[in-house]
């Protein structure tokens, strides 16, 4: 067994994985975390709707914001997508794909203050990146050949429009689609940062204690999600996308001179900003490194590769529950919910959750994110061995899970988890701004004390530590030969 | 200018050569057919000739090169693309002008679909996929003709009348066929290709199938 490729890959990274368990601060550190997680369901399962007005307002600015922000970041993102052959662009798309929406939003509520530009542009930026590369893959892989037929005085754009978009359509309305779903989740969180979005309710209805207000938001928020394909209808999108600027909120107004500010001297490194000037970096450079980005880094890997193989042992606990080739549909359908809510929940709100329970530690970041990515990989998987067709006297049971299955799924199964390795990165930075020793968390204290230089500083190393395990995670799965589909 | 002469053309596939050198004129007013064994290289030679004309030529591909997700109308629109500005074109995409409705189902009429005018491509059967890239190229009306095998897929009848149209409407073109009876009744000039050279070049009157039979 331990001949093949994908079975050593998968054996390293568990022994990587348990050596970080040694490192990792794992720990319940609440002092009755039983009690609270209770009171927490009991919340869900009472959930009051009307005990706040702000509830109904919330929902509309998290439709509204993610509405912009991902239209914005759709066409932005397709008109790069046309220029994505141009090397400059695709440095430009991967860098700013690589830093995170919460990151966006930190950066621009420094200088254009809680006005909705922050929360619009924190979304589209992000997504414009992501969409310019998946646009661009989907485009070059139209059939080259209508093209060629055409006569040879046509013009650039009718064949664009006769020859590309016509086989793309499809492909290209469905990711669209998709990315709706992801920029409703990214839209939810910005309100952890004080956006009137739900993250901003939830965390005040938990601050309060006040669980079913808490529960009442999650359940409209699942609701809301799961009923996508019956109000996103293509008759309705213009109006939705035109109407939605107007449901952003009023903000606080721009003021133009922090934005000067904010870019002439706020981020530049002190010592430039002072007497000291060059001489001075690399002192600055060391304290920064020493004290804030070496240990952020090393937490941040720590808890990427735990929470990857944890995500891994989720997928395959939980693929069974939809697969057709076991148990009975009552079984699958309530698999098929459980499935659901865990990747409809966005993983930093499950990580917040978590956190409110058990107290600080790295334990909530690694089920919140082996939770969330489990789920969305459990359900591909699961999804694709529905697909399998086994011989009629297969084995069944655990026989049929270990004999006929799971080596059937593993390599897809692999694809996915190493395609998501650079989303769990990202996304354990950010969850530091949730009181985790992780990048996050140093960019986070880096503001609070105003020292915006070190946070844009930080920001970048966060950025080009997402990079390098992108491209790691393409090396490994070109080694391996495993192709997957994007996922967000 | 409706034929052409090309001389010097080779092709070369993974390092190995496929096609030639050879030299091959084509008049006005000659129908040539390409007859050869599978694999003699006759598509590759089509291509090769589609290229060093330009693109100036109605072709219609053996694969057929249709956009699956559009209507059989705007796959033959298509070939006169390049007679319209942006603007026009785009606006058709949405809301075709009459006066091109009117002369697409005319074709398609001869073609003996004229129903089909709104239907997706990917949802017709081989031989009405196949008669819209022949609408395709009709609707383009270059001078010449380059078709691979265009009746591949059509049943006895149907092939007659699509060569028919295609010797009518076309003042030079060449045809790559498999069916010899075919080349011999519907082009003037048969031109056998084998191993990537011309084996036989002769003007259709003189030859009966059995002088062909020998290429296969």
């Amino acid at each position: 067994m331990f001949q093949s490729p994908t079975v050593r890959t998968s054996f390293i990274f568990l022994a990587i994985a348990l050596v970080g368990l040694l490192f990792a601060d794992i720990a319940i550190t609440a002092s009755n975390p039983w009690r609270d997680l209770g009171n927490f369901f009991f919340g869900v399962v009472t959930p009051n709707f009307f005990s706040n007005e702000g509830l109904m307002t919330a929902l509309l600015r998290t439709v509204s914001f993610a509405f912009v922000g991902v239209a914005l970041g759709s066409i932005s993102g397709f008109l790069l997508a046309l220029v994505y052959r141009w090397l400059p662009v695709r440095i430009l798309c991967a860098f700013v794909r690589a830093i995170h929406e919460l990151f966006w939003a930190l950066i621009f509520l420094q200088f254009f203050g809680f006005h909705p530009l922050t929360g619009v542009l924190a979304i589209a930026i992000p997504y414009a990146g992501i969409f310019a590369k998946v646009y661009s893959e989907i485009l070059e892989e139209a059939d080259p050949e209508p093209g060629r037929l055409l006569p040879p005085r046509t013009g650039v754009i009718s064949a664009f429009l006769y020859t590309k978009i016509p086989d793309c359509w499809v492909q290209l309305r469905t990711y669209t689609a998709y990315r709706l779903e992801c920029g409703l989740r990214s839209s939810a969180i910005l309100g952890f940062v004080g956006l009137p979005t739900l993250g901003f309710y939830l965390e005040s209805a938990f601050s309060q204690g006040h669980y079913s207000d808490a529960g009442a938001m999650l359940i409209l928020f699942y609701v809301l999600i799961a009923t996508m394909p019956l109000w996103v209808k293509p008759k309705l999108l213009p109006v939705y996308i035109l109407g939605a600027p107007f449901f952003l909120g009023e903000g606080l107004p721009i003021v133009w001179s922090n934005v000067g500010r904010f870019f002439t001297q706020d981020i530049v490194p002190s010592p430039l900003r002072g007497e000291e000037g060059w001489a001075g970096m690399g002192a600055w450079l060391g304290d920064m490194f020493v004290n804030q980005a070496m240990p952020g880094i090393w937490n941040t890997v720590i808890l990427t590769q735990v929470a990857l193989v944890a995500t891994g042992i989720i997928a395959l606990l939980a693929f069974p529950l939809i697969s057709t080739h076991f148990g009975g549909p009552v079984r699958r359908t309530s698999g098929h919910v459980f499935l659901v809510i865990m990747r409809s929940t966005p993983e930093y709100i499950l990580a917040y959750i978590l956190l409110q329970l058990w107290g600080p530690s790295m334990l909530p970041a690694v089920v919140a994110l082996a939770l969330h990515n489990g789920g969305i990989i459990g359900h591909l998987i699961g999804r694709q061995s529905s697909s399998i067709r086994l011989r009629s006297d297969a084995p069944s049971g655990l026989s049929r899970y270990t004999y006929e299955l799971v080596p059937r799924v593993y390599r897809s199964f692999l694809a996915f988890l190493f395609y998501r390795w650079e989303i769990i990165m990202r996304e354990t930075a950010i969850l530091g701004i949730l009181g985790i020793y992780t990048l996050g968390f140093y960019v986070d204290s880096a503001i609070q004390n105003i020292q915006f230089d070190r946070a844009m500083m930080l920001i970048l190393i966060t950025a080009s530590l997402n990079i390098g395990v992108d491209v790691l995670g393409r090396f490994i799965r070109r080694k391996l030969a495993l192709q997957t589909m994007p996922t967000c | 200018m409706a034929g052409f002469d090309l001389s010097g053309l080779t092709a070369s596939f993974g390092g190995e050569r496929v096609i030639g050198p050879l030299s091959l004129k084509v008049k006005e007013g000659e129908q040539v057919a390409l007859v050869g064994k599978s694999g003699a290289g006759k598509s590759t030679l089509m291509r090769l000739i589609h290229q060093h004309v330009n693109r100036n030529s109605s072709l219609v591909p053996q694969e057929l090169g249709l956009v699956n997700a559009l209507p059989v109308f705007h796959n033959v629109f298509m070939g006169r693309l390049d007679q319209h500005g942006n603007w026009y074109n785009t606006v058709t995409l949405m809301r075709p002008f009459s006066r091109d409705k009117d002369k697409v189902r005319e074709l398609l009429k001869a073609l003996g679909m004229a129903e089909k005018l709104w239907i997706p491509t990917a949802s017709l059967s081989g031989g009405q996929r196949q008669r819209v890239a022949i609408a395709r190229a009709l609707y383009r009306s270059a001078p010449l003709l380059l078709a691979d095998e265009p009746i591949s897929a059509l049943d006895g009848p149907m092939a007659h009348q699509v060569m028919q149209l295609l010797k009518d409407r076309f003042s030079a073109s060449v045809f790559a066929l498999h069916d010899v009876e075919m080349a011999l009744a519907y082009c003037n000039r048969i031109v056998g290709i084998q191993d990537g050279q011309i084996a036989l070049d002769e003007p259709a009157e003189r030859l009966v199938a059995s002088d062909i039979m020998s290429l296969y």
